[in-house]
């Protein structure tokens, strides 16, 4: 990057986790749906038709604007941005102008093991437009559909200054900025189904704290392709400053394919939106006490569940880091440690056997069947030494595809008797008798005699004894045979 | 059916007759459709007559039982400005650009008409978009005076105001954003209600300019306006900016002896030098008969009156430009044909779709909201807004209804006015500054002047509609008019 400052800003649109879209009651879970099988006269555009706000947007937006620290303004106002495109149903969009959700935040986040702290320059809400579908090829059997479904989804835009100097924090920011947003249960935050996406202005400059010639980069679908169309961007743009060439303000495209930008068709002109207050929507107050209700109702940020975590359970950062970065497995965790309160193993086994069960079937936690208090139970058999560690691996699999208890499974399988030391006992007698020269191999002194007895009553076990177990009831039985 | 014997029928009358077996649904809708039949070739104050479903429909409400209480609109044929939304019923806003498209749903007001028994009987022409003063810029032809054929109807809701003048249907639905209910009734002689903007949803009005556009009752007395205005009124969660307040009842109208107590603002501003003579004369000799009754009659002043047109030619074409954004060919109505790439698609549509007058509002609009101009335009119109709203807030601290003229003149004849539009403008001179203001404002006849009607504007403080119905009802059974009954079209003129 050759002597070259870099200065970055970011856009972040999420969609909103609301049931219905942000001016009807259409639904918003469009995913795999028919196309324009989820509108209605008001998210159609259809003449006549009018707006109402659904009020859970303005309270998913204000969680999100408290928890990034911004002041809130008093008053919301929706202004019309108009401009003609296919997938803009009514030819304006209806967004937050002068008065948006909140200014002046901050978000914190983790770079290379130290705190940076980005200012928040705004943060608003504005309904999502359709989504255009391209088919055929070639310019002359080319058609284009449009699907409506995702028209007039609730959107939160997040807008930071330009407070970032490289592609590698800003891909950090963002990753921060959707566990934000994953936290608070604003928005699934998923970039590959477009429910988060982001847009990056960047500029370079021989002056530090000077801020060069900015081109925005659009179209990056996931946190790889905002890092790499960045540092793209950082080379491209070098490379012309080292020519002493200038670099032209203008929009560019991230081609995933190609692995690099392109340049936007050019406008002749700056585009002129028009804003003006929505005379269809009236502006609102925003009561003390909404606000009140809603700072109440924020959780603990990940930042900060990171460093507790670390203090608390004894947690390295790493482990700390993947635990909190996906709320659901954070949350999992320390519900199990209620009923458990071991945190090193319970961590041990979340961030192994159950991340690695969880990614082989591509499954959230809190989509799977395992609850926190059967890992809970689980891990207390194993401590109590009642099971054995690859049976507790296999219970817990059990217990990840039926949802049963691992007491349940355990006596489904016939494991029972493993818990029963009295049936061990059994077992062991069993195996003395009938190995009489390994007793007396043992007696006189041989140690591998010793497991070749406990290898004898596994297999008697089919395996299913914790083998501890087996160990200490066998050295008992001998010692009394003796 | 003779409709000379019917000319002075109100609801009420309609509704006695059908419980006393001498008149069906059916019948009377039958002799209204008759009536258009031989009207409406020389008038064109219809662009759809509803005729099988609206006969269904009598027909299902001929069996119904009849007990003291019928729904208000019981049987009552309705005609609906073609800007409001009737679902499979094509609603065109009088243009080429919608000539094709049949709403999906029902505007909240038809479903309101629906519920208290209304009958639909078709659809009304208009200036397109509800944009005009004289129904002439309907891509359908203009809707001619029933009291004069080569004289304009008004505008833009001419369709409805003609049609109930001319007793095609005894009740209408108008829309108005500057005048558009008020001044067509008053250059037809029959009652027009402007409410209170919020008192009657919006969902389904195709908008024009969304802040001041108001759907409004016609009729061919005060009374029927207030029966129609009851079944319309009230909250619709579909519709933000609608009032949340309870739906007006015609119990809130004063008895005519309370009426006698109000007292009476007159505008200084409107008897001015645009206002013509022979209007002029007619207004003040109905003030001054008022002044013999013994009412307070009190000159005030609303200054800013001058600048409440200017302003609503910049805030309403403003709105207008965004709201007519949504008419590019791409989701409903006319798309050109032969059109290369998207930016084509959209100019040969709008520019066909589209009459002179819209775009030149489009225009208007665009300008004065682009970047650089807002301030100076859409935020000065907005500003002088508030200014007109204080001046009638004053003026309502001391008095109870205000009484002005509705139009500068008499109905112009048809092309008089068309080729210049800033002439045109001026006939919404003294309905404007009340819909900028938002308050309630009525039409009534008050005369006429060579047979041609004379409308008086009866205005009140937002919300204030009790007062108003009860003001007019009196004034009108104090004037005691002949109720209109122009008989110079159609085939009548061969009697």
């Amino acid at each position: 990057m050759a002597g070259y400052n870099v200065t970055i800003g970011i856009e972040v649109h999420c969609h909103l986790s609301t049931q219905a879209k942000m001016f009807c009651r259409c639904g918003t879970d469009y995913i795999g749906k028919e196309p324009n099988s989820l509108t209605c006269p008001v998210c159609l555009g259809i003449p006549g038709s009018l707006p109402v706000l659904n009020r859970k947007v303005l309270e998913l937006a204000l969680k999100a604007a408290l928890a990034l620290d911004c002041d809130i303004l008093p008053r919301v106002v929706f202004h019309r941005k108009n401009y003609f495109y296919p997938d803009l149903p009514k030819g304006y969009q209806i967004s937050q102008y002068d008065f948006p959700i909140g200014v002046n935040g901050i978000i914190r986040y983790e770079v290379g093991g130290l705190i940076r702290e980005i200012r928040i320059k705004r943060v608003h809400t504005e309904e999502d437009a359709g989504k255009l579908v391209h088919q055929g090829e070639g310019f002359r059997f080319a058609q284009s559909g449009v699907d409506y479904n995702r028209s007039g989804i609730p959107l939160v835009e997040i807008v930071t200054e330009p407070d970032l100097t490289s592609p590698e924090e800003a891909r950090e920011c963002l990753m921060m900025l959707r566990t934000i947003v994953r936290y608070l249960e604003v928005s699934d935050g998923n970039m590959e189904e477009g429910s988060l996406r982001c847009d990056a202005n960047i500029s370079l400059s021989n002056t530090p704290g000077e801020m060069g010639v900015k081109v925005e980069v659009k179209n990056m679908n996931s946190f790889r392709s905002v890092y790499r169309a960045l540092q793209f961007e950082v080379e491209r743009q070098s490379s012309i400053l080292r020519s002493n060439r200038p670099v032209i303000q203008e929009t560019r495209h991230w081609d995933e394919m190609k692995n690099v930008t392109v340049a936007a068709r050019g406008k002749e002109e700056a585009e002129d939106y028009r804003y003006f207050p929505d005379p269809d929507l009236l502006p609102m107050n925003i009561s003390d006490a909404l606000l009140t209700e809603i700072r109440a109702s924020l959780t603990e940020m990940p930042l900060h569940r990171k460093e507790r975590f670390m203090n608390d359970y004894e947690l390295t950062g790493n482990e700390a880091e993947i635990l909190v970065t996906n709320k659901n497995l954070a949350d999992f965790f320390e519900e199990c440690l209620k009923d458990f309160r071991k945190p090193r193993l319970v961590c041990n086994w979340v961030l192994t056997e159950i991340l690695r069960y969880l990614n082989e079937e591509g499954q959230e936690i809190n989509q799977s069947k395992l609850t926190p208090r059967m890992l809970a139970e689980l891990l207390r058999l194993l401590e109590k030494k009642e099971i054995s560690g690859t049976i507790a691996k296999n219970v817990l699999e059990d217990m990840f595809l039926t949802g049963s208890g691992p007491r349940e499974i355990i006596a489904r399988k016939g494991i029972s008797f493993i818990s029963n030391e009295k049936e061990l006992e059994k077992i062991v007698r069993e195996m003395i008798e009938k190995n009489p020269q390994s007793v007396a191999d043992y007696l006189s002194g041989k140690e591998k005699a010793f497991n070749f007895l406990v290898g004898a009553v596994m297999k008697a076990t089919r395996g299913q004894a914790s083998p501890e177990l087996v160990k200490t009831v066998l050295a008992r039985e001998l010692q009394a045979g003796g | 059916m003779n409709y000379e014997e019917f000319r002075d029928f109100r609801i009420a009358d309609f509704h006695r007759l059908f419980r006393s077996g001498e008149l069906t649904p059916s019948a009377l809708t039958t002799a209204f459709l008759d009536r258009i039949r031989q009207t409406d070739d020389r008038l064109n104050a219809f662009l759809l007559v509803n005729e099988e479903e609206a006969l269904r429909e009598a027909s299902e409400l001929d069996h119904a039982s009849l007990d003291d209480t019928l729904p208000s609109l019981f049987g009552i044929p309705v005609a609906v400005k073609d800007n409001i939304c009737t679902r499979g019923i094509p609603t065109t806003c009088g243009s080429k650009i919608l000539a094709d498209f049949r709403p999906p749903y029902n505007a909240t007001v038809v479903d309101r008409l629906r519920r208290s028994g209304a009958i639909l009987l078709g659809k009304t022409n208009l200036d397109q978009f509800a944009m005009g003063s004289s129904t002439e810029n309907s891509a359908f032809g203009p809707t001619r005076n029933p009291f004069d054929p080569e004289r304009v109807s008004g505008g833009s809701s001419g369709g409805s105001a003609a049609s109930v003048a001319a007793f095609q249907v005894p009740l209408a639905l108008g829309s108005d954003t500057g005048g558009s209910v008020r001044q067509p009734a008053a250059f037809c002689g029959v009652v027009g209600l402007r409410p209170t903007y919020g008192r009657i949803s919006r969902y389904g009005l195709i908008s024009f300019a969304s802040s001041l556009d108001q759907i409004g009752p016609i009729a061919r007395n005060v009374e029927d306006a207030a029966i129609l205005f009851e079944a319309l009124s009230g909250e619709d969660r579909q519709d933000s900016t609608c009032a949340p307040y309870p739906p007006f009842s015609c119990r809130e109208i004063p008895p005519a002896e309370t009426v006698r107590n109000v007292t009476i603002g007159v505008p200084r501003e409107y008897f001015t030098s645009g206002l013509e003579k022979p209007v002029a004369d007619v207004i003040r000799h109905t003030l001054d008969r008022l002044d013999r009754e013994g009412f307070r009659l009190q000159e005030i002043s609303l200054p800013h009156t001058d600048y409440a047109l200017e302003a609503y030619y910049i805030v309403a074409p403003a709105e207008a430009s965004s709201n007519l954004a949504r008419y590019g060919g791409v989701l409903y109505g006319y798309r050109s044909a032969n059109v290369q790439g998207l930016l084509d698609l959209y100019c040969k549509t709008r520019s066909e779709g589209f009459g002179l007058e819209v775009k030149r509002r489009i225009m208007l609009g665009t300008y004065s909201l682009s970047s650089g101009y807002y301030d100076e335009f859409y935020l000065k119109g907005m500003q002088v807004r508030t200014l007109v709203r204080r001046d009638f807030e004053k003026a309502f601290e001391q008095c109870d209804v205000l009484l002005s003229p509705v139009t500068p003149g008499v109905p112009f004849r048809i092309g008089e006015k068309v080729v210049d539009p800033y002439q045109m403008y001026l006939t919404d001179v003294y309905t404007v500054p009340s819909a900028m203001a938002g308050i309630a404002s009525l039409s009534l006849n008050c005369g006429y002047v060579e047979g041609l009607p004379v409308g008086m504007q009866v205005m009140t403080a937002p919300f204030r509609e009790g007062v108003l119905f009860g003001f007019s009802r009196w004034l009108e059974a104090f004037l005691d008019l002949p109720t209109p009954w122009p008989g110079r079209f159609g085939r009548e003129e061969a009697h």
